[in-house]
Parts: structure tokens; sequence; C-alpha cells
């Protein structure tokens, strides 16, 4: 084996000077910030091809606009100041991609655009980029967007599933016509309650884009949960108080009366418990502040749907969560191992 | 096969498929050997050797100074050839002794003692003392300092730590599976000398064949158990393995003898019963030449005092795509910037890594995902301790429990932003104090 002992050594006295140095851990996992970024994108394509499926060319057209913009607009900021340019990391991807899903599908183009610019430049870069915001830059977008244009952000078109009907009719979403006309309505409006939780849960309903299909969003839940991208913590405190808050105050007149099922199924609740309120960057890191701050979104949810002007309130109850991730974080933090227990 | 653990933790690959089956060989003869007078935690040792002078092999050549220091032994029999500063794998320069090998392999004449066992406890310290015995795990604590605990901590357990949890490295292994019998007899040592009534040898489940092995070999002693633990890092951590095997928690910043118990290495324990039994100091130690860059990877026994570059060549060199030269394990180890710097008492492993498992890439900021939280074996906050060691913020560091960090570099591994954590914690320790 030593045979050519003579060449081995020299290798080595010559490789000598190009031994890398560097402090231990010398070996690392493979995940990196790019990889979660775009598995997380790639779990919202079943939501992403169901609203395709049931929004047709305009809600594609408004989703790529939010995606081609967001990235650009992130680009844009970065070669301006001069900084690193970061758009393959999948980060202003993934929040373009989710802007899109939270529009109504036939919003004029100028809204996206702004959308993304408020989501990307205002509340990510100018806080400092990645990891530095406060709040969730596609909350604040549509929040944004929703005083700022409120006729357009609750213009909603019906579902169909004919691809190419580019003139779809217009329609209240399930939410609103609870909160104007009651219950009773709506199950007549579907013929039935099983038939409304049918197409709540598939998606056939007026809504935004990725918001509808319970399924589809589900589906890619349960890629995420398996992956260990996001853990069960946030979606069932948040799910789970949701449902406990409608319940007991969802009825009409009398407690214990309300439809938990259909609050779960409808508007952003899905969409926001799996993929917006567990954004790592503006939710706690602690798992007991997480099941804190999932209640807190569930309870404000339900209280702005409940009692609020507007019919949903999923946006706004994570938004303003987000301003207590960090007090949650010390609030919560980690027991020392060996520290005596209290 | 389930098995006792503790809380947080990683999988890293653990590669050890590379050398596990390679029985233990001796190396071929070093023409030289750099032997450092301090290879141990506490005070350095005093030279004992001039230049010129001919030694053999177990002369002591380093005098201890202090209680918490730990002699040094010639390793081989020739002549003493220059003294200067040397660097050690961690690049700390110590001064050394470069002994050059005559190849005679003359011991100094050593005290046999058959009937060790009736050797009061203060004597068998003496003789471990005397050996030059330090942990071999790689902290290098003096041994018989770790086996003399105040009055006021009783001990009521030893622990062998066999859990060898770094990725790589089989050194262990390969004496649990070859020489079972003298870590029961290390292990009774240990126990006589402590005075104490249990020991327990934690070995993790990915060896089974060790298990099985110590198992038979602990069978008529009642007072002994094998535990298998959960194949996880840092499960060989002292903390983490008490935990594993007997369920107590050392508190924060406290010590094992806290809580009744006192953890040896494998090696270590090998090394106490040879000190015992025959006299014997320590200058030989197993090391694990391994790693993607080695030709072909060996478990070999080395003199103390050998040059890295002799056992990489030992080994068939280096392959092309080697990029990285480690001492100790992967996840602790110090990569080295030079072959010429010796093997230690805490040398438990020399590891070459190819280019495409050292990257040197940068890092980005901490986008929170919670990983290094999940995993912490000690239940910090690493993602905090980073980012306010980042912005300089080393005070508050401390309400984050800094100094609770053993940096075990498990938050680095997982960290999907690649950031420097245990680094920045080094930092930050740096700049203030405890």
């Amino acid at each position: 084996m030593l045979g050519d002992e003579k060449g081995v050594f020299m290798k080595t006295i010559e490789k000598e000077q190009q031994f890398v140095v560097s402090v231990s851990p010398h070996v690392k996992s493979e995940e990196t910030t790019s990889r979660i970024m775009w598995s997380v994108s790639a779990s919202l394509l079943p939501a992403t091809i169901m609203g395709a499926y049931f929004f047709g060319p305009r809600g594609v057209f408004t989703i790529a606009l939010c995606i081609v913009f967001s990235v650009f607009f992130e680009y844009l900021y970065q070669k301006a100041l001069n900084k690193k340019i970061t758009v393959s990391d999948g980060s202003a991807f993934l929040s373009g991609l989710l802007l899109g899903l939270n529009l109504p599908p036939a919003i004029p183009f100028y809204v996206p655009i702004l959308g993304s610019f408020i989501a990307i430049v205002v509340t990510k870069q100018l806080f400092g980029g990645l990891g530095f915001n406060i709040f969730n830059p596609v909350l604040i977008a549509r929040a944004f967007m929703i005083s700022s244009f409120p006729r357009l952000m609750t213009t909603w078109n019906e579902p169909t599933a004919a691809f190419f009907q580019l003139d779809a009719k217009t329609t209240a979403t399930p939410l609103a016509i609870l909160k104007e006309q009651g219950e009773a309505r709506l199950i007549e409006m579907f013929g039935d309650k099983l038939n409304l939780y049918t197409h709540l849960f598939v998606g056939s309903r007026a809504g935004s884009i990725g918001e509808t299909s319970v399924i589809a969003l589900l589906i890619g839940a349960a890629f995420l949960i398996y992956k260990g991208y996001i853990t069960w913590h946030i979606p069932v405190s948040f799910l789970g108080s949701a449902v406990i808050m409608a319940w007991i105050f969802g009825g009409k007149g009398a407690l214990f009366t309300g439809d938990p099922l259909l609050h779960l199924l409808s508007g952003c609740m899905v969409l926001g418990a799996f993929f917006m309120a567990t954004d790592y960057v503006t939710s706690p890191s602690v798992r007991k502040g997480q099941l804190i701050f999932g209640i807190g979104c569930g309870f404000l949810t339900m209280l702005i749907r409940l009692k609020g002007g507007y019919p949903e309130g999923v946006c706004f109850a994570i938004l303003i969560m987000n301003c207590f991730a960090p007090l949650i974080d010390r609030g919560f933090r980690t027991k020392v191992f060996g520290a005596a227990k209290k | 096969m389930a098995g006792a653990t503790f809380r947080g933790g990683i999988h890293p690959k653990d590669k050890k498929e590379l050398s596990r089956d390679k029985a233990i060989t001796p190396q071929k003869p070093p023409k030289r050997v750099i032997i450092p007078m301090s290879q141990h935690i506490g005070a350095p040792c005093k030279l004992n050797v001039e230049i010129g002078q001919e030694v053999k092999k177990g002369d002591m050549i380093g005098i201890p100074e202090g209680f918490v220091s730990a002699p040094v032994h010639s390793s081989v029999s020739g002549r003493a050839m220059a003294v200067g500063e040397f660097p050690l794998p961690n690049g700390r320069m110590v001064t050394s002794v470069v002994i050059e090998n005559d190849g005679k392999e003359e011991w100094t004449p050593l005290k046999d003692n058959p009937d060790y066992m009736q050797l009061l406890p203060d004597d068998l310290k003496g003789k471990i003392r005397d050996a030059g015995v330090v942990g071999m795990g790689g902290a290098a604590f003096p041994t018989h300092v770790k086996l003399s605990p105040p009055k006021e901590k009783p001990i009521d357990v030893v622990i062998i730590n066999g859990a060898e949890c770094e990725p790589y490295l089989t050194a262990d292994y390969r004496l649990m599976i070859e020489r079972p019998n003298d870590i029961v007899k290390g292990l009774k040592v240990m126990m006589r000398i402590l005075g104490v009534r249990k020991g327990y040898i934690g070995i993790e489940n990915n060896k089974p064949d060790a298990i099985e092995i110590l198992t038979q070999a602990v069978s008529k002693e009642p007072d002994m158990q094998v535990m298998a633990v959960e194949v996880k890092y840092p499960q060989g951590a002292e903390k983490m393995l008490i935990k594993a095997c007997i369920d107590r928690e050392v508190p924060p910043r406290a010590l094992p003898m806290d809580v009744g118990v006192v953890v040896q290495n494998v090696s270590t324990t090998i090394a106490v019963y040879e000190a015992v039994r025959y006299g014997k100091p320590l200058i030989e130690r197993v090391v694990t030449v391994t790693g993607e860059g080695i030709r072909v990877p060996k478990n070999l026994m080395v003199k103390i005092g050998t040059p890295v570059s002799d056992l990489i060549e030992e080994c068939g060199g280096l392959t092309s795509t080697s990029a990285k030269i480690i001492s100790g394990g992967p996840m602790m180890g110090f990569a080295l910037f030079s072959m010429d710097v010796p093997v230690t008492k805490g040398t438990s492993g020399i590891l070459v890594l190819p280019e495409d498992s050292a990257p040197s890439e940068g890092f980005s900021s901490c986008i929170r995902c919670g990983r290094c939280i999940n995993i912490c074996p000690m239940g910090l906050m690493p993602s905090m301790l980073s980012v306010l060691s980042e912005r300089g913020f080393y005070e508050a560091t401390k309400e984050y429990n800094l100094f609770d960090c053993f940096e075990c570099g498990s938050c680095t591994y997982v960290c999907p932003s690649k950031r420097p954590i245990v680094q920045l914690v080094r930092l930050a320790k740096s700049q203030v104090k405890p």
C-alpha cells in the first residue's frame, strides 16, 4: 500500500499549503434557508392549482404579477443600495406567491404591483431584509390594499371550472353573506348544509385565489409538517381557539350554538393558520410561546369576524400577534438543562 | 432498540463504517516524537530532560506542578534532540521535547502489581497520577483529580462513557470490542477508589456488538450494568450521558460530582487499569485515522507525540479531494493548519474531510426558525446568543445563559442560515466575565 511512499509524502507536503482551517463544527446539515423557502413555495402548489382551476387565467395572471414584481422589487432594492442580491433564496418568490393567493382573482393589475412594493420594499427591506421584519410582509400588503382599495379588494368572482370563461360573475364571499344575511341564507344558497361544507372544503366558492380550497391547503400543510418545516403548535392552537370561540359566541342569541366548522372552512383561516401565522421571522420560536401566539391569532380572528366591521379577521389577527412575537419569546425563554423545576 | 436519552440533540451521519471494522493495529514506529509538556487541563509540567539526554520508554520527562496536573512520559526510547515551543492541535504553543526514536523500544523498569485490588484508594490514585492518566475523550482533565472529589460531595455512581457520539470516530468502539475485560477491571478500580457500589457503561445503540460483548463481560459483576443509550449527538457529553443512564440532571454550572457521579471515557478506563496493574504510564493511545480524505482509514495504537503527518502517511496518504484535517471529531475537533502537530493524550481521531463536506460558505441573518432552540441539549436559545453576540451586546448574552453552553456545535449543525453560532458564543464568552 505504501509502495509509492515518497510520492504520497510529497503530495501531503504539497497539500499542506491548501488546508482549510475553520472553527468547529466541521459538518453541517444540508438544510438551507433557500431550500426551506422553495419547499414552502412547493407546498402551496396544490392550492395554486386549485385557484387556477376555479378562477381561471385572471387568477393565474394575478399570482404571476405578484411573484414577478416581488422578486423584481427585491432585486431592484438590493441593486440600488449595493447590497448582496438574494433573490435566489426564494423568500421574495414565496412572498409574491402568498400575496397572489391572498388577492381577489380579478383585481386590476396595478393593485398587485403596489402590494408587492409594500410587502417587499416597505415591510421587509426597509426593516433590514429577511429575518429583521417585524410584520408578515404579505399581510401588511394585504392590510394596506384593503384600506386603500376597499371596493376592489372585496369584489369577488364566482368560481368556475370553465378555465377560459373570462367574464365571470361577481358575488359575495360566504363570510360576507354570513355576516350580512346570516347562516340560514348561506345554507339556502348552497342547497343544504352538507353541500355548503363540501363546496367550502373543495374550494368552489368566492374568495381569494388561494384561500378557498381547504383540501389543497391541507395537502400542502401535511407536506410541511412531514418535512419538519412547520410544527403543529401554531396551526393547532390557532384553529383550536378559533373553533372554541366560534362554538361559544358564533350562534345567534344563545351561547354554545355557533357553527365552528363553517368558520374553520371559510375565509382565510386555513391558509393563515398553516402558511402565514407560521412564518418563522414574525412568530415566536419557542414552543410554549407558539401556543400562546396561535391562541391569540384564533381569538382575535373570531373577535373581528363576530364583532368587528370586517367579515374576515385572519389578516389583522396575525398582524397584531406579530407585534407580540418578540415579547412572547422573551417571556417564555427555555429552561436550562438541570435548572430547578418551578 | 430504544434507549434512554436526553431532550434535544441531532442526528448527523455517523460515517463510522469507514473504520469500524478495522482492528486496532500498532503504528509503524515514528522516527521522532514531539512531546508537549502540557497535554492536560491544569498547570504545565516542568521539563525533566536535557538536550542530548538518553531516555527510555516511560521515563518521566515532565514533572507535574501542582495538584491539577499530570506528568508526561517519553513514548519512545532514544535521545532528546530539541526543546522548544511547538503548536498543539488547537494552535496553542507549548514547550515540547523532540525525541529521536532509536527503535529499541526499551522500557524504563515498571512495577507490576498483580494484587492491585488490595491497594488502598490513595495508593491507587497515586499510581494513576504517576502514570499521567488524563481524560482521553478530549478534555484531558487529570484523572486522579476527578477521582478525588471533596468530602462534602459523596459519589455513588461511576459511568463509563462508551457513547462515542462524535461521527467518524471508532477508537473507543474498537477498545470495547477488543478489550472488554480491561474496561471492566478499570471500572472496578475506580469504583474501589471512590467507594462506589454502582457502575454503568453507557453505549450508543449503533454499537450492538459492543453492548453485547460488554454485557457478557459484566455478567459476573452484580454492581455493574451496561446501558444502551439512544444514538444521538451529543449523547457522550457528561451531563447528557448521566441524564440518559441514571436520569439525574446536573444543575447549571455544576459538575457531575454534584449529583454524585464520576464519568470516565473508555480509553481512560483502560489507561487506569494499566496504570495500577502494570505501572504503565500513558504513552500511547488509540487514534482513529479516518475520513473520506484518507486513502486507508485505520484504528492505530499511536505513541503520544507522533506527528500527524506520520499517521496520514501510514494510512495511505491523502486523497486528491482532501481539504481539511481535523484533530478530534467533526463536531468539536480542531482544524489543523499544519500536519506537524503531535498526537496528544486527548487526540481521539485524525479526520480528513474532502472539499464538499468542508465548504466555507458565507452565512446570512437569523430567520428565527427555532431549530437551534429545539435541539440545544442544554435548553439554551442559541439563536438569541448568536444575534446578541453578533451585534456586540455581550452583557445581554448572560441573560440567555451564555456560560451554560459547552459548545457541542449542534446549533451550528442545524442552522439553515449557516450562522457560526458556536463561534459567536465563544466570542461572547471571551468578552464578558461569568
